[in-house]
């Protein structure tokens, strides 16, 4: 049966227990494929301690992270085929990292780099919003226009991802309502990791799930436990074939409510222990997902000690080089701040971009920088 | 399009809102990835008609009723327009753009800088303005400051049905994106002629729309009516006003505006959108800025009061009209 038709009473969806138990059905992956998933999600955790530690230490700004979450990122990411489209909100290095996205990339934007947020070419991913919910629309809309320019055919998906949160702005209604109303191939996928700051979940609605708010735009909403890695896999699997191919009769998208925790603060900026106490965040530091594949793959017989110590190796390394290319970067040029903001700058912006080069001149840059 | 070319198309006599669904429907004729949504803007036509006969003329799939959500209109035109297609929402009133309003400034405004060019938003946000049309609350607003103090955002505003045409077609041709406000009291208020076929009207262009030696006015939209005719009651008059209509106030053509003020030295500006942070206030300080050493006398402003746009039975007292702009001209010129 799909994950997506079960009975919502049957509890979230499950593959492995925190034990790494198989409680599902496996997603048919390689080892090669499990491997990656692995990799992927100690990439992102790896990349994500030394994000909070570069901003401790004044390397960089303010850093939204991600640990504990990474089954959910890199599941639901691997999921995806080559041409379909991810819609990130400011959360999702670990997802963008699976689609492409070089982590430099990442550190240069969270170090205030403009050129951080340029996507390349050959990555189907949107740049990343920041107000909450407000990407949500977008999805919609990029995948409407998919179809629309396929006579309402199309082979690709797009997935927009969002926190618990969001599912109070008006973007989450409005965004929904539009795909139920002319069924585009979306996959809403919300990260409920339980606080938005510091506002925990219960306060944000009083639906018993979040995604049972489907129902209300006419598609099928799923409860998953986000912490399982194969259960994300599975579930956006499932939730991205049926916005390409649906059945008779089946409307196109999905929202899957991934159930998680983020174990760390909002962002650099926040002190959760002011919000939530020690023994929530133990609790649910046992359902880790990376412990929790790592055990099932070792009892699978594809992991060892050897082959995890060699993937603790190479992520240290890929993060190491990607710190060393961004500290690197020569700072952007600052006019370049007059770029980008239309395809030809207007006579005034023009007027504006010399008047400030000749006050570099003027005054040095040291006037204008401060360290 | 060359002036030989002109005489040789053929002319229609349209009001400016013809001319709005003329324009829309030579792009989208022209262009397949042209469409047009918004509330009401397909089967009914528009509730100012400004789409009738695109429903039939092109579909259910280019020219959309969507749900009744702001945000949701401008919100997947910006996906939309993301993926190539070029989108033209309609808003309904220009007041009920402020559900919408953060998608316009943090996501339409904002989307090429933020990708460093790698999404653009070849789209263009029509919604008509303005009041006199003794509507309820809510529908009778001038608020294009809002949209020409955001960074990344181009705002047009014409006055004839030709300009509405040809700067529509460009709007929809940029590939940035375009704020296309509509003089809704003028939708119907008079005739004039209008190409067939598609032509353009370049954006950031003012118009001298009457030679003058004495004063420059400046204005757009609507209120280049009452302004018009200010200045052909005070020729009587001996006062010689020159009328330079903006038609984008973003980006504002101030050589045009800084061109005619050393002519005569002395300006007024008018606009139906309140005075406090209206932009008059930026034609003012370009004119000192850039033209000080011209200037026989304090720049007046003709413009909505700083009140919340009042109900109808007030609402002639709010707006300027010929007399308060002839006062203004007036003022500026005999100082």
């Amino acid at each position: 049966m799909s994950t997506l038709e079960r009975d919502p009473d049957d509890g979230m969806v499950q593959v492995i227990d925190e034990e790494g138990g198989v409680v599902g059905d496996v997603p048919d992956l390689s080892e090669d494929e499990f491997v990656a998933m692995y990799r992927h999600m100690k990439l992102a955790r790896h990349f994500d301690e030394r994000a909070v530690s570069l901003q401790r230490q004044g390397r960089m700004g303010t850093y939204p992270p991600l640990s504990g979450q990474e089954g959910a990122q890199v599941g639901s990411a691997m999921a995806l085929a080559e041409d379909d489209w991810m819609v990130p909100s400011y959360r999702e290095h670990g997802a963008a990292m699976v689609r492409g996205l070089p982590l430099k990339e990442t550190l240069l934007y969270w170090m205030g780099d403009e050129r951080g947020s340029h996507i390349p070419e050959d990555a189907n991913i949107f740049t990343p919003a920041v107000p909450i919910a407000s990407q949500i629309p977008h999805a919609t809309g990029m995948a409407w226009a998919d179809k629309l320019k396929h006579d309402g055919e199309t082979d690709r998906a797009f997935i927009c991802y969002f926190g618990d949160g969001a599912t109070s702005e008006g973007d989450f209604h409005e965004g929904l309502n539009f795909a139920g109303v002319f069924d585009t191939p979306n996959v809403f996928f919300c990260n409920n990791n339980q606080w938005a700051i510091s506002v925990p979940r219960e306060r944000q609605t009083a639906s018993e799930t979040l995604a049972q708010k489907a129902v209300a735009y006419g598609f099928e909403g799923v409860q998953i436990d986000g912490m399982d890695p194969l259960a994300v896999y599975k579930a956006t699997a499932e939730a991205l074939e049926k916005a390409k191919n649906p059945d008779e009769g089946e409307r196109r998208p999905t929202l899957i409510e991934a159930v998680q925790y983020r174990f760390g603060a909002h962002t650099t900026a926040d002190d959760p222990s002011v919000y939530r106490e020690d023994d929530e965040v133990e609790q649910w530091k046992a359902k880790d997902p990376i412990p929790r594949l790592e055990r099932f793959l070792r009892g699978q017989g594809v992991l060892d000690d050897d082959r995890v110590a060699e993937v603790e190796e190479s992520v240290r390394e890929e993060v190491a080089d990607a710190i060393d290319a961004a500290e690197s970067t020569v700072r952007p040029d600052p006019e370049s701040m007059f770029e980008h903001v239309f395809a030809e700058q207007t006579p005034e912006i023009r007027r504006q971009a010399e008047e400030f080069a000749q006050l570099r001149e003027r005054h040095g840059d040291e006037a204008f920088v401060e360290e | 399009m060359s002036t030989q070319d002109q005489e040789q198309a053929a002319t229609q006599n349209l009001t400016l809102v013809q001319s709005v669904r003329d324009a829309l429907a030579t792009e989208m004729e022209l262009d397949d990835e042209v469409l047009v949504m918004g509330e009401d803007v397909g089967k009914n036509g528009g509730v100012f008609r400004a789409t009738e006969g695109l429903y039939d003329e092109f579909g259910e799939d280019r020219v959309i009723d969507t749900p009744l959500a702001e945000s949701g209109i401008i919100g997947t035109a910006v996906g939309m327009a993301a993926m190539g297609l070029k989108p033209v929402p309609e808003i309904q009133f220009s007041g009920f753009a402020y559900p919408g309003f953060d998608q316009i400034v943090s996501h339409m405004a904002r989307l090429r800088t933020r990708s460093r060019s790698r999404y653009t938003l070849p789209m263009v946000l029509r919604m008509p303005y303005g009041g006199g049309i003794r509507a309820p609350e809510h529908h009778s607003e001038s608020k294009e400051a809002f949209y020409a103090h955001e960074a990344g955002l181009k705002v047009v505003i014409p006055s004839t049905p030709y300009d509405t045409k040809g700067l529509l077609i460009s709007a929809i041709r940029d590939p940035d994106p375009v704020v296309f406000m509509e003089p809704k009291l003028i939708y119907r208020a008079f005739r004039g002629d209008v190409p067939e076929g598609d032509y353009e009207v370049p954006i950031g262009e003012a118009v001298t729309r009457r030679e003058g030696s004495d004063v420059s006015v400046f204005t757009y939209g609507a209120m280049t009516r009452p302004t018009m005719e200010a200045a052909e009651e005070l020729a009587g008059e001996g006062i010689d006003a020159e009328v330079v209509d903006l038609r984008t106030v973003s980006p504002m053509d101030r050589e045009a505006i800084v061109e005619s003020f050393k002519k005569t030295g002395r300006a007024c500006v008018v606009h139906e959108a309140p005075k406090t942070g209206g932009l008059a206030g930026e034609i003012t300080a370009t004119l000192q800025e850039e033209a000080l050493l011209y200037q026989e006398a304090p720049v007046t402003r003709v413009t909505g009061y700083d009140v919340p746009y009042p109900l109808y039975a007030l609402e002639d007292y709010y707006l300027p009209n010929a007399a308060r702009v002839a006062d203004g001209i007036k003022e500026a010129a005999e100082f």
